[in-house]
Formats: structure tokens, C-alpha cells, sequence
């Protein structure tokens, strides 16, 4: 038990992630203002949504006065994704209490759901401690990135010019990559690749994102894993 | 208190956000044993679901995206994750330059 140690490795873990968020954020905010959100409303909406993809898929709806109802059920569909990493990391929570746990999943966006599971392949323990110090540091910065955004307007004035609109892509491929040890590694992001690809052409965004996964997802279940010594079936 | 339609949706938004973070949770903890099939299923979601974060983007962006991602692929088999953000941010700049 070394919680000051955990705090420091948490907050290191999050680091590129924050890296590669924050023009994303600061973006965020700039294009919710031309939006007609206030200052205030972008804040609340980092605050209590936390999660890009989704903020940025509700702010540009709104720009085009769509029932409020269907601009909540894309932010749903944007982060369906995540009752896939509840799932899975929630495994890991078992001797958190519930409390920790109904906090700790508010605070899991893509980055920390990664760096998670890489701490538990890494065997190391998946404390309490350690989550929340990575959690609390990127969910703080992303919500002064949409103000900062807000407040300034655009300051990355052409992401482009600098490669910091692709630094998200670079960044979810790494952690890609990291994972490759793991059973079934090719297949399951064959499969997810090649069902998003077709999925983005003839379904559109966000919805690749559920269609692709499930794909992967449902290439492993077929293929299964053998455990250590037990026959499959 | 008066709050605004943007409010609204955006309180309504983080709800069914939150209902997703914790919802394959809720589902999963109700069963005592995992089948060994949805074990292989739930192992393989970082992989699924980053993939699909990135693939899309790989292939339609551009050329210089596209052997950014390359480069990126091969890096990573020899070098830990930050080397790999950093070159990968180099290779974008550098593709773009040469390549657009």
C-alpha cells in the first residue's frame, strides 16, 4: 500500500493522453461558443459529460435545431462504448466499495479505461488511489481546456498546420499496439477494423464506432480462449 | 432558478453518459460465473473498440495520415507508447509536407 506512489503513477499515466486531448478541448469550447453556448454552458457541459466525442457530436446538433431528445440520444450513441468498458474494467473493482466504484465510473473516458487495463496487464494493482489521481488530472484539465477554448475563441487558429488534429488517432493506435499480446489480438482488430471502415461508408459517424467493436468483440467470443489446463467446451 | 433548453439537454446528456459508464457493470455483476466465451469477448474490447477509433480515420483522411498510421504500426514494435506519440506527431508534420 503506497498511495503516494500510486498518485504519482497515476497522474504519469494520463500525460500523453492529456497531450493529445487538449486541442481537442480547447476546440471544443471555441466551436460550442459559435454555437451560441455561453462560457457557463461549456463548462457544464465538460463537467458533466466529459467525454469529446459525444460534446462535440451535441454542440454541433444544436447549431442545427434538432429536438432536444435526439441530440441526448446521440450523445448515447456516441458513448455507448462505454458500458463495453464498464464491463470490463468493473472486474478489476471487486474489493473497491460501491461508492468508489459509482465514482470511478463517471471518470472513465477512453484514455483511462486504456491505461487501466494496461496497469492490470502490467500487474500492478488497480488501486483506488492510482485511478482517481489520473482521472481527477485529465478531467481537470479538459474542463479548463473547453473554458480556456470559450473564453479565447479559437487559438489554435488551423490545427492542421501543426498535426494536432491527428495527434488522437496516433494516440489510440499506440495503445492499440500495446495490447497486442493479448488472445486474439489480430483477428479481433481485423475484425474491428475492417467493420468500421465499412460501417463509417455505409451507416456514417458515430455509428462505426459501436459496429466496428462488436464486430471484434463477436470475433473473439467465436474464436474463445483457452484457459491455462480447461478445454474450452 | 431558470435554466436554458442548453441546460437541459446538456444535464440529460451527462445522465445518459454516466447510465452508459456504469451500465455494463450493473449487467455484468448480476452473474455469479462468466462464460468463457463472454471472458474472450470482454478481454478483447480495448483492442475493438481503440481500433475503431482509429481505422476510419487511417484510411480516409489522406495519404499523409495513412503512412503516419503506418509508421506508427511498425514504431510500436520496438519503442515504448510516448516514443511512439512523438514520432508519430513528427511523421504527420513530415507526410504533410511532402505528401499533403
Amino acid at each position: 500500500m503506497n498511495a503516494r506512489r500510486d498518485i504519482a503513477a497515476g497522474i504519469r499515466a494520463v500525460l500523453p493522453a492529456m497531450l493529445a486531448a487538449a486541442p481537442f478541448g480547447l476546440l471544443f469550447g471555441a466551436l460550442a461558443v459559435d454555437n451560441n453556448f455561453t462560457v457557463g454552458e461549456t463548462v457544464l457541459m465538460s463537467a458533466t459529460i466529459f467525454a469529446g466525442a459525444s460534446q462535440m457530436v451535441g454542440i454541433d446538433l444544436f447549431g442545427d435545431k434538432i429536438a432536444p431528445w435526439l441530440i441526448v440520444l446521440s450523445i448515447f450513441a456516441v458513448n455507448f462504448r462505454h458500458v463495453l468498458y464498464s464491463a470490463v474494467i468493473g472486474r478489476q473493482m471487486r474489493a473497491w466499495s460501491a461508492l468508489q466504484r459509482y465514482v470511478a465510473f463517471f471518470f472513465l473516458v477512453d484514455p483511462q479505461f486504456a491505461e487501466s487495463e494496461k496497469r492490470v496487464e502490467s500487474g500492478r494493482p488497480l488501486t483506488f488511489a492510482w485511478y482517481m489521481a489520473g482521472g481527477l488530472t485529465f478531467y481537470t484539465t479538459w474542463i479548463v481546456e473547453g473554458w480556456l477554448g470559450a473564453t479565447f475563441g479559437k487559438m489554435v487558429d488551423n490545427p492542421a498546420a501543426y498535426g494536432v488534429d491527428f495527434l488522437l488517432p496516433i494516440y489510440f493506435l499506440g495503445l492499440v499496439m500495446g495490447f497486442r499480446r493479448r488472445a486474439n489480438w489480430l483477428p479481433v482488430v481485423a475484425a474491428s477494423a475492417v467493420g468500421s471502415i465499412i460501417a463509417y461508408v455505409l451507416v456514417g459517424s458515430p455509428w462505426h464506432v459501436s459496429i466496428g467493436a462488436l464486430c471484434g468483440v463477436a470475433v473473439a467470443a467465436v474464436i474463445g480462449a483457452k484457459p491455462a489446463g480447461e478445454a474450452v467446451e | 432558478m431558470e435554466f436554458s433548453t442548453i441546460t437541459w439537454i446538456v444535464l440529460a446528456g451527462a445522465l445518459a453518459t454516466y447510465l452508459t459508464r456504469i451500465g455494463g457493470h450493473l449487467i455484468l455483476s448480476r452473474f455469479k460465473t462468466i462464460h468463457p466465451r463472454v471472458e474472450a469477448a470482454l478481454n478483447a474490447v480495448p483492442a475493438a473498440v481503440l481500433t475503431t477509433l482509429v481505422a476510419p480515420a487511417a484510411v480516409f483522411t489522406g495519404p499523409a495520415e495513412t503512412a503516419t498510421v503506418i509508421v506508427c504500426a511498425l514504431a510500436a514494435f520496438y519503442l515504448p507508447g510516448m516514443a511512439v506519440f512523438v514520432i508519430g506527431w513528427a511523421a504527420v508534420l513530415a507526410f504533410r509536407a511532402l505528401i499533403g
